[in-house]
């Protein structure tokens, strides 16, 4: 849904663009690139801190960089890893038994992720991470803001599917509710006169 | 003279010098000493050990021990806490259940580890015997809450309920409400593992209030911080503790209940919890900090500074449990401070990151080597290694009885000199001379094998990955050490002519694992079917071994003596190698 959008966004906005940067390589959405000798080499991996100079849609973006290239020195990408080494226990469950993983999709990003709604304890908790993953978009601090803001420019309101398929803003319920019933996928839609209602 | 008055003793006297002999070694020893002692001593065991469930049946237990009231029972090999044994590979708890209810109404004590437990047994183990009192599960699997229902409900004199690293089928807290409100002799309760949101506090408070002489509580991670005022009022005697989650919006009446309820535990000498920790709530246990014996701050994700402090309150510590975030600089504190310490873990906070995202390194481990007389069992997983640290090591601390260090990549070099650590751990051999437990990493060669088989006399485990140059390594451990009991070995190239050389040496070990290495299908048949005492099995996802050719290695041997035969329950991807299949080689 969200991924198709972003495709065709990209394809009218050619114009202006420089091709190389809207090419299209295996970097996840969010990860940035680090070219800096302190940093970790990711290769031809790009992050989106490089695609988010293509004003998808509207002038006024407001774009966040996310990650300074010495934070993202601090956190590379994970080696693959050889079954049960390092012989850790049940790492992955340390502590919790339940998994909830569900896709979180961005208006524009051409891949969703998947995060495991068990690690977070809050709101403010997933917000935070999904900043951290898709660093070039600002999240509306949905809690913390009453009004919409449309002089600065367009936010990304966290938004989720609940379980009759109706997008609902991220906050309206209890934390403990939504994480264990409610949601099934997380969304970051644009403004309301932006989104889109499948 | 002295032959004769041995003889005349009667039964009676030899029982009651014999109750004084607890331990399990010491009974098989005295039970060897003639027929009578055999008889006398089969008769009034009062305790069983079953190291490997597979080695005998229920059956002959029952027949040999009559009248024991506990039993202690492990099932699969130790390398599936990480994964490598395949789901449905047995350990089946059952069997031993069902015999055991017909021939010991009386029972009082189960422990199990690695072991598969369904709810099936949970009830038929409260249906059956009317005394049971103790049930400890260490990492088990395959129950749900309804079966703890089941045993809160009718072991009306259980004393011991630990569930430690379980993983259990949550699906309602409420089984606590099953003890009946006229229960109160629960003396440990260890749900830890439990995942459940919904947990039942008011039962668990109730439950908590009317057992009044409830020693060990460990909670699980459901339970909130504001909660723990309210249990710990109500029981103030305890000795363990085990928190929930560890953190709350920092409210000054929440941290002076939380702090005035820990002061009144006099009695505590063990914490363990702290999920989700915040550092503001953490000086709320320091009023118990100068009596802990033990720590477990391996779920605790603080920063050094915050460990440090706490860590300094604590001089009597003999144990602790932590992530790697105490770094180096934590562990020179540790070192100054608490010089009882036997017992350190250190566990990885990302084990795996490309890059270390803390400043823990070797020298952590000297210094507290350096600084613990009393240091005898390590577990410490670092990201760089050198001989150099390894010799202070070994020779500062020769006590050590447990020695496993975990480099986080594999094949890692000396990181100064760029060689193998074979002198390293050479050295922790040859001056720890009690050493009885070994895990070894990064990089080392055939050169260390030689090391532990000429000085680790007394080792009875050891793990090895990623090691090795050839068989002349795996010979050198089957060959001279001489008290192995348990050897399990991955990703080595070690193939089949060290362990066909060594088969005698395997009927003298509870078991062998081999995984990733290069034993051939030629050879596990071989072993079968020359050494009937063994159970020599292949572990193959892949498919049937015999659809490769014959000297393509394995993936997974697990071999094991046994006096019951054959296993019966094996799921498809294990194949037993009895004496039949020796048959078919050309």
């Amino acid at each position: 849904m969200s991924s198709e959008n972003g495709k065709r966004l990209l394809e009218t906005d050619a114009g202006g663009l420089n091709f190389e940067a809207t090419e299209l390589t295996l970097g996840l959405p969010g990860e940035p690139r680090v070219t800096s000798d302190g940093g970790a080499k990711l290769g031809s991996k790009r992050g989106f801190s490089e695609t988010v100079d293509l004003k998808l849609g509207d002038n006024n973006q407001e774009v966040k960089l996310g990650h300074s290239l010495q934070e993202a020195a601090k956190s590379p990408v994970s080696k693959t890893q050889v079954v049960g080494w390092p012989p850790v226990r049940g790492f992955a469950r340390r502590g919790k038994k339940s998994c909830k993983y569900v896709k979180v999709a961005v208006d524009g990003a051409p891949y969703l992720r998947k995060v495991d709604l068990e690690i977070y304890n809050s709101y403010q908790q997933l917000l935070t991470s999904l900043e951290d993953m898709f660093s070039c978009f600002t999240i509306r601090n949905y809690l913390n803001e009453k009004k919409i803001d449309q002089v600065n420019g367009i936010e990304y309101m966290p938004t989720y599917e609940d379980k009759d398929g109706d997008w609902m803003l991220v906050g309206d319920v209890p934390w403990q509710l939504m994480k264990s019933s409610e949601a099934v996928g997380l969304g970051l839609k644009t403004a309301p006169k932006y989104s889109s209602t499948n | 003279m002295l032959k004769k008055m041995a003889f005349s003793f009667p039964d009676e006297v030899l029982e009651h010098v014999f109750s004084f002999i607890q331990s399990d070694k010491d009974r098989n020893a005295v039970s060897m000493v003639c027929k009578s002692w055999y008889e006398i001593e089969r008769w009034c065991r009062r305790k069983v050990f079953v190291g490997n469930c597979y080695a005998v049946s229920p059956r002959m237990v029952i027949r040999r021990f009559p009248e024991f009231r506990s039993i202690e029972l492990k099932g699969k090999p130790h390398f599936a806490d990480f994964n490598l044994v395949p789901d449905g590979w047995g350990g089946y708890v059952f069997p031993w259940i069902a015999e055991m209810a017909g021939a010991y109404p009386w029972l009082e004590e189960i422990r199990l580890k690695r072991m598969v437990v369904t709810d099936e047994s949970l009830e038929l183990i409260a249906k059956s015997f009317k005394n049971f009192k103790v049930l400890v599960l260490s990492s088990c699997e395959g129950f749900s809450t309804d079966g703890l229902a089941a045993i809160a409900a009718s072991c009306k004199n259980l004393k011991e309920l630990d569930l430690r690293d379980c993983e259990v089928d949550d699906l309602s807290a409420h089984w606590l409400s099953h003890f009946p409100e006229t229960y109160t002799s629960l003396v440990s309760l260890n749900i830890s593992c439990l995942g459940s949101d919904e947990a039942s506090f008011s039962a668990l408070e109730r439950l908590v209030r009317r057992c009044t002489n409830l020693k060990t509580l460990r909670l699980n991670r459901a339970v909130p911080l504001d909660k723990i005022a309210n249990i710990l009022r109500h029981a103030p005697q305890l000795v363990e503790f085990g928190t929930g989650t560890y953190t709350a919006d920092v409210r000054p009446d929440v941290y002076s209940d939380l702090a005035g309820v820990f002061s009144s535990c006099k009695e505590l000498k063990s914490l363990s919890g702290f999920w989700d920790v915040i550092p503001d709530y953490l000086p709320a246990i320091y009023p118990v900090c100068s009596k802990l014996t033990s720590l477990n701050l391996s779920y605790a994700t603080i920063q050094s500074p915050d460990l440090i402090k706490l860590v300094s309150h604590c001089p009597n510590l003999q144990r602790l449990l932590v992530l790697d975030y105490i770094e180096d600089s934590g562990l020179e504190v540790l070192a100054s401070s608490c010089k009882d310490l036997q017992e350190l873990r250190v566990f990885p906070s990302d084990p795996f990151g490309a890059e270390p995202n803390v400043s823990l390194t070797e020298q952590g481990l000297v210094a507290v080597s350096l600084g613990c007389p009393k240091l005898q069992s390590v577990l410490y997983f670092c990201r760089r290694m050198s001989n150099e640290a390894l010799v202070t090591i070994a020779r500062s601390r020769p006590n050590f009885t447990r020695f496993r260090l975990c480099i986080i990549e594999p094949k890692t070099a000396d990181y100064l000199t760029l060689e193998p650590l074979d002198v390293g751990f050479g050295a922790i051999v040859q001056y720890c001379k009690d050493l009885r437990r070994l895990s070894l990493s990064g990089l080392l060669t055939d050169r260390v094998f030689e090391y532990i088989g000429t000085y680790a006399k007394k080792l009875e485990m050891l793990s090895v990955a990623f090691a090795g140059d050839s068989d002349l390594g795996l010979h050198h451990v089957l060959s001279g050490c001489e008290s192995l009991r348990k050897l399990e070995i991955r990703d080595c190239p070690f193939g089949d002519k060290a362990l066909l050389a060594n088969a005698a040496k395997l009927e003298t070990m509870r078991s062998l694992w081999m995984s990733s290495c290069a034993v051939s299908f030629a050879a596990c048949k071989l072993l079968g079917q020359k050494m009937p005492r063994l159970n020599v099995e292949v572990i193959d996802e892949r498919g049937p071994p015999d659809s490769r050719p014959e000297n393509c290695p394995v993936d997974k041997l697990y071999i094991y003596r046994s006096i019951a035969g054959p296993r019966f329950d094996m799921p498809p991807f294990v194949w037993t190698m009895d004496e039949d299949s020796g048959l078919r080689l050309s």
